[in-house]
């Protein structure tokens, strides 16, 4: 995949020649941000910000995302693609840069309901009141599930209708006939009463003179034909032969290399280290110490790593050395003992309305701490010279790894260029706020300036660095009617967010969050608090279920009056699972339901116990994400979230021991591979609802569904996870 | 010290140090950075090569010992403008995600299809142990099915 540097901008721009550019030197200055701007810079014809049209005819979608295994690159240039009337066998795509301009205010109006949907006279003022407050923020972000529904629903749509209407006016001038004569098809416009056809090649110069409009008119779903077919990732082929570039394949001439050790206890700073007895190893350039950590640079990895491997540096006294999972397990308890809690929501009586029921039912849940661990290692690579710094990595948000570069250069960021490669997995682990590897690299190049250095972190530093998913303590209380339907549901947990609310009716609720901060770093961890709050609040459900005596999905189906979308999916999952038969002898099925980054997932666990172990055999998976964009990627989105929970239902955690993580590599971290794999089926509910994401909502039914099903089959209720039998 | 390799069929030299792993020796040297790092201890697959046709954990064997062996990296598996069938194969059931570890996914699918050509669904599980965090196994596993089908009925994948 392309990326967009001024080099290779100029390198095309001389290929195809003789256009315009229709771009974003203005947009600070008008709230259309489509408005064109002719750039002299290179004569490289773009419609509007994010689409460029070659004379040779092709389109290259400018893509302000990360492809990190979603397909998101080629969603929204299918998106675009589909309201430009563009020949799809000509679309090209290139990664936005980190650069202001392409900072991310959709990711706003997908999570900030107020400007979510707006009056039509409003929308382009949002828009660019939501840009400007990301361009402050150096948000430039791929997560949240935000890229189909935020910046191609609201932005790659809207690119692409503006700029056919130009190629059509421009066509139209030309030829001196009304517009609406003239239509926009495969990448050319077409004259019916005359036949005449021009290409958007040809156009491409004469539209970029023209005003974009403001409200161009976007297609019926009915007349689609790219979007919701399904249609190969483009960057799929460069990844069966190797010639895929990830952060860490970057090679720069005269590049040296460094490994580092950070405190293994969290916090802690560095006193004092021994750089000899790394200096009296081959190859050995520096030891670089740094607040908390000590790096090894060498000529080669290899060497930087036995280089790091002979140090034994000290650190400061944190205090932490003592704390285990259970001194942080029985402090998150303390906590949820003394404190009343933040509300999350409360209706009805609250938890007055425990008092006297009918039936109580109680349960105390609890997940660990989890490490991403992409299959690449962190890693940057970063080049101090002539007063700038550039970082080449794989980074969620280049604009964020600006900042960090900019920090801990000393550097300006407009000195600073983020050259974003693809990501080996992100999950959470390369967003805003844990970009510690590109600080350390930049950092590092510091002391090899004018040199450029590639920090590689070993697998133990990855599992024992990492920013991990919380570990989180749930309890809760509900009162049953004498009809076995909750009256009240009473829940205390140490992970505050609106996950922990419900889609079923019930009178009264109570639901509060307590803080309970340990000293282990903790970040966002693919579907983020659905994945702590999914496996608490459709477990509870199931148990009250069984304390009611009825089926779980009956059960559901019941308090799901007033949230159809949640009872169309459960159905769905159901029926793909044959909920109604019963299982074959020694297997057990589970149900569970979780709405999370506007997608409803329903998923149907089937398992067995073997050797003692429990093996999931199947999933059905029914998903309401309004629409699809690429089936098949959609798919795979689903597929892989179930794989990725099972990892944190079945597999792996993180325990800490002396202060420290107490796992180090895969194998004390394991992850399910082929022959873990449940055969998943997954099918979509075109409710038609606005669009919601994908990459993380097939992750948190996952978890409670497989234990559901382990309490069908063995009677038994699991409560923490990694699940054991 | 200097070595030489057997690497896609031409003899490469590297000078390193006896216990360098093969795969930063391909990596750093050769440039072939195809083969990837995952975890350095022969437990993720995402470095498998193949030597002399067997698949092998680059990251966990001294490049010194492969001397004499034929070393074929993912870049070699197949010319670029023919591929291996398991590559067509990936592309048509949209294998990869974020790809990082689909090299050494591909290594060992080969390495399996070369020595078992119809295997079974239990030997594909006992000769592709790779991880994948991205979860593609499922359609890892009808990709190797597909070439191994389409190699049984005697056409193309």
């Amino acid at each position: 995949m392309n990326k967009w540097t001024r080099r290779t901008f100029i390198a095309t721009g001389s290929l195809v020649g003789g256009g315009l550019a229709l771009g974003i030197a203005g947009i600070a200055f008008a709230p259309n941000r489509l408005r064109v701007v002719p750039d002299s810079r290179d004569g490289t014809p773009q419609l509007t910000t994010w689409v460029k049209i070659g004379a040779d005819n092709t389109v290259s979608v400018v893509v302000p995302h990360c492809e990190m295994g979603t397909g998101v690159h080629t969603a929204l240039a299918m998106m675009l693609a589909e309201e430009l009337e563009a020949d799809w066998n000509q679309v090209r795509i290139e990664e936005a840069p980190g650069t202001d301009d392409y900072a991310n205010g959709y990711l706003v109006r997908v999570f900030v309901p107020v400007v979510a949907s707006v009056p039509r006279y409003m929308e382009r003022g949002i828009d660019f009141a939501t840009f400007k407050l990301m361009q402050l923020m150096d948000m430039q972000v791929t997560g949240g599930s935000s890229a189909v529904r935020g910046t191609g629903h609201l932005g790659m749509r809207l690119a692409g209708a503006a700029a056919k209407v130009m190629l059509v006016e421009a066509a139209a001038k030309q030829w001196n006939v009304p517009a609406a004569e003239c239509t926009a098809k495969l990448s050319r416009v077409t004259h019916a009463g005359s036949g005449r056809t021009l290409t958007f090649g040809e156009l491409a110069p004469e539209a970029a003179r023209l005003k974009p409009p403001v409200h161009p008119p976007l297609k019926s779903r009915d007349d689609y034909t790219i979007v919701g077919k399904p249609t190969p990732r483009l960057d799929i082929p460069s990844k069966v032969n190797g010639s895929a570039t990830y952060g860490v394949d970057v090679t720069l001439p005269d590049m040296v290399y460094a490994t580092i050790a950070a405190s293994p206890v969290f916090g802690a700073k560095l006193v004092s280290v021994d750089s000899a007895p790394a200096e009296a190893l081959p190859g050995i350039k520096k030891v670089v110490k740094l607040d908390n950590a000590v790096a090894v640079v060498a000529d080669s990895y290899w060497r930087a790593l036995k280089g790091v491997r002979a140090l034994a540096p000290k650190y400061a006294d944190t205090g932490q050395d003592a704390a285990t999972s259970d001194t942080i397990y029985a402090a998150i308890g303390a906590a949820l003992d003394r404190e009343k809690g933040e509300d999350v929501f409360s209706s009805g009586k609250g938890s007055a309305a425990l008092q006297g029921a009918a039936k109580l039912v109680e349960a105390e849940y609890r997940v660990p701490f989890l490490p991403h661990a992409t299959m690449e290692p962190m890693n940057a690579t970063a080049r101090i010279a002539e007063g700038r710094c550039e970082v080449w990595t794989g980074v969620q948000d280049p604009l964020a790894a600006r900042k960090t570069a900019a920090e801990a250069s000393g550097l300006a960021p407009e000195q600073v260029t983020i050259h974003n490669q693809q990501l080996g997995g992100g999950f959470g682990r390369r967003l805003p706020g844990v970009m510690d590897f590109v600080e350390q690299a930049v950092r590092i190049a510091r002391e090899t300036a004018p040199a450029p250095v590639k920090l590689i972190w070993s697998r133990e530093e990855d599992i024992q660095h990492d920013f991990y998913r919380p570990a989180v303590v749930g309890r809760y209380r509900a009162a049953l009617s004498d009809d076995g339907k909750p009256a009240a549901w009473v829940s205390r947990f140490n992970i505050k967010d609106a996950a922990a609310r419900l889609p079923y009716g019930i009178e009264h609720q109570d639901i509060r969050a307590v803080e309970a901060p340990t000293h282990v770093r903790v970040g966002a961890w693919r579907s983020v608090a659905h994945t702590q709050h999914g496996f608490f609040t459709e477990s509870f459900v199931d148990e009250l279920a069984h304390a009611a005596g009825k089926d779980p999905l009956a059960y559901r189906r019941e308090l799901l009056a007033n949230a159809p979308r949640h009872l169309a999916a459960l159905e769905k999952a159901a029926a793909m699972a044959d909920w109604g038969t019963p299982p074959a002898a020694g297997r057990g099925r589970g149900i569970a339901v979780v709405e999370s980054f506007g997608s409803i997932v329903a998923e149907v666990a089937e398992v067995e116990i073997v050797d003692g172990r429990v093996k999931v055999h199947r999933v059905c998976a029914a998903v309401d994400c309004g629409d699809v964009v690429n089936p098949d990627t959609a798919t795979a989105q689903i597929e892989g979230g179930i794989v990725f929970a099972l990892s944190a239902a079945l597999f792996n955690e993180v325990t800490i021991a002396g202060g420290r993580v107490a796992q180090s590599n895969f194998h004390d971290v394991p992850m399910p591979k082929l022959a873990d794999a449940p055969g998943i089926s997954v099918e979509f509910i075109r409710s038609g609802a606005t669009l919601g994401g994908l990459g993380e909502p097939g992750v948190p039914p996952l978890a409670p569904a497989v234990a559901n099903a382990v309490f069908a089959l063995t009677g038994k209720r699991v409560r923490s996870l990694p699940l054991r039998v | 010290m200097q070595i030489t390799l057997d690497v896609n069929g031409e003899s490469r030299t590297a000078d390193v140090d006896e216990d360098t792993p093969l795969l930063w020796v391909l990596r750093e040297n050769l440039g072939l950075s195809g083969t990837k790092f995952g975890c350095g201890i022969a437990a993720c697959g995402a470095c498998t090569v193949h030597v002399n046709g067997t698949a092998v954990r680059s990251c966990s064997v001294p490049a010194s010992s492969m001397q004499g062996q034929k070393v074929t990296t993912i870049e070699g598996l197949a010319p670029r403008e023919q591929p291996h069938p398991l590559q067509a194969a990936w592309v048509a059931h949209q294998v990869p995600q974020c790809g990082y570890c689909q090299s050494g996914m591909i290594m060992a699918a080969a390495a399996l299809l070369a020595r078992n050509p119809q295997p079974s669904d239990a030997e594909i599980d006992g000769g592709v142990t790779n991880i994948c965090r991205c979860g593609t196994y499922e359609r890892v596993r009808r990709a190797i099915h597909s070439v191994a089908q389409a190699k049984a009925e005697g056409g193309a994948p």
